[in-house]
């Protein structure tokens, strides 16, 4: 199989104006990856799989990667001779800016006929809110239709071209995207048998506060402070 | 039925006389069937073998009830293939009557949630329930359709079947052995055949002032709703230990 590199290099000089970039793989597996434009995405996607040297024919998994709006801090340095003749000071000045967070959908590839893969090809949406969209691989790769409408489902990528774009896993009237990193499971916790961890941290908000004891203060319910013992495990139900 | 003879029949006789018959057992309290009368599990055995059988309604019901359990045929995950093993011949479900998995909710009379009960599947089982005719009873098994088990901490995952229908037997388990399905089955068994046909303390399907549908839930934006029935659960209370 033609390395990464070569097939970046190929594809980029079939679609000249296309971005295509290779995102490394810091892992141990050091799977890297291509990162096509999502504007061309379906073009070269047809052309991964119909090439005579590539013929891509299988695409054996799609997913999805969640982005968060990430804070960069940017350190500017300056020089700033002393004004009493010492050695120049070093002033730091820091600023801060938020890069956008973004969806993934990636997908990893393989020939049948010729027996080489995986490839893995990613694709980026604009944002995390508004601009979601990518163009559906389901028409290049028939393997996508249930894996791209379960990214739609817990990612909320909406795939342009998808023949029949709805929730797989949970139900149509459902709102939120549950893999999203920012995403707030509903609180249903009001008994647990065996809390721990953060599913205690979340139960004990259910439970009542201990009977108050003289001379104690009560930390009162759902209280973090350290003064409150550990052993706020319930005792479990016979 | 209409022409039963008034006075008591001859064949009668010893019956009425072994029910007056109390001093044999002497100072050991015999220990009294409810139903059928101030008299002993000894003394009925003793009439047993001397050929006469002596049984009330509530027994006979209880027992043909109890014997032939027909459990709703559905499975939710891998608990199932445990319930499914139960029904082979290794295990033979079929030894305590409860064989004849029904595919209608209209034929069944004892639904085994088996598996975890994901929050898009609780309509659904909560409808099945409803659709069973009573008398009907419910066995939870596993850790997952008692409590989410593993998954319960999972946005799908419902914390428990519980909180929407009347579960009579509590299986625990990950997943339960066939030989734990059928001690459920059998602690079930034992719990029917203690049922009263009358009085206040009737069975529940017997009686018109407790229900036998429940709400179904609904889909909502983030959840089901509501995500409880405060008629059937409620949280146990327990106290944080100071």
């Amino acid at each position: 199989m033609e390395t990464l590199e070569q097939i970046r290099d190929r594809i980029a000089t079939r679609f000249p104006g296309a971005q295509v970039s290779i995102q490394l793989n810091p892992g141990a597996a050091a799977e890297h990856s291509l990162l096509i434009d999502s504007k061309l995405g379906r073009e070269i996607a047809l052309f991964l799989r119909d090439d005579e040297a590539l013929q891509f024919d299988y695409c054996s998994n799609a997913t999805g990667v969640d982005w968060l709006d990430k804070e960069i801090v940017d350190v500017k340095k300056t020089t700033v001779p002393d004004a009493a003749g010492g050695p120049a000071k070093v002033v730091e000045e820091k600023t801060k800016r938020t890069e956008p967070g973004y969806l993934e959908a990636v997908y990893h590839l393989y020939s049948m006929a010729l027996k080489h893969g995986p490839v893995v090809i990613r694709m980026r949406t604009g944002n995390r809110s508004d601009n979601v969209t990518l163009p559906s691989l389901t028409p290049v790769w028939r393997s996508c239709d249930f894996q791209e409408r379960e990214i739609f489902d817990l990612y909320g990528i909406v795939f342009e071209g998808h023949p029949d774009l709805r929730r797989l896993l949970m139900w149509d009237e459902f709102k939120d995207h549950p893999m999203r990193k920012d995403y707030v499971s509903p609180d249903d916790f009001e008994y647990e048998p065996t809390p721990h961890d953060a599913v205690l941290a979340r139960a004990k908000a259910h439970y009542p506060a201990p009977a108050p004891v003289a001379g104690v203060a009560d930390p009162g319910p759902g209280s973090t402070s350290p003064a409150t013992k550990p052993a706020a495990q319930p005792e479990v139900k016979p | 039925m209409s022409d039963a003879p008034s006075t008591p029949s001859p064949a009668a006789q010893p019956l009425d006389e072994s029910r007056r018959s109390s001093p044999s057992e002497g100072g050991n309290a015999p220990t009294p069937f409810p139903a059928a009368g101030n008299i002993s599990d000894a003394e009925r055995e003793e009439l047993r073998r001397n050929g006469i059988l002596l049984t009330s309604l509530e027994e006979l019901y209880n027992w043909g009830r109890a014997n032939s359990i027909w459990p709703l045929q559905f499975g939710l995950a891998c608990c199932a293939i445990e319930m499914i093993a139960a029904a082979t011949a290794r295990f033979d479900i079929a030894r305590f009557g409860a064989e004849i998995f029904r595919p209608s909710p209209r034929q069944a009379d004892l639904m085994i949630v088996s598996g975890t009960v994901t929050k898009k599947m609780a309509p659904n089982v909560v409808r099945l329930w409803n659709q069973m005719p009573e008398p009907k009873y419910c066995i939870a098994m596993g850790a997952c359709a008692i409590s989410g088990g593993p998954f319960k901490q999972g946005y799908n995952v419902l914390k428990g079947i519980d909180r929407f229908i009347p579960v009579d037997i509590y299986i625990p388990g990950c997943p339960p052995r066939p030989e734990a399905l059928l001690n459920g089955l059998i602690e079930l068994q034992k719990k029917i055949q203690t049922e009263k046909v009358a009085g206040p303390q009737a069975a529940k399907h017997l009686r018109s002032d407790v229900q036998s549908e429940f709400p179904v839930p609904t889909y909502g934006e983030h959840d089901i709703i509501p995500t409880k029935n405060p008629d059937v659960w409620s949280p146990p209370s327990l106290p944080r230990k100071a």
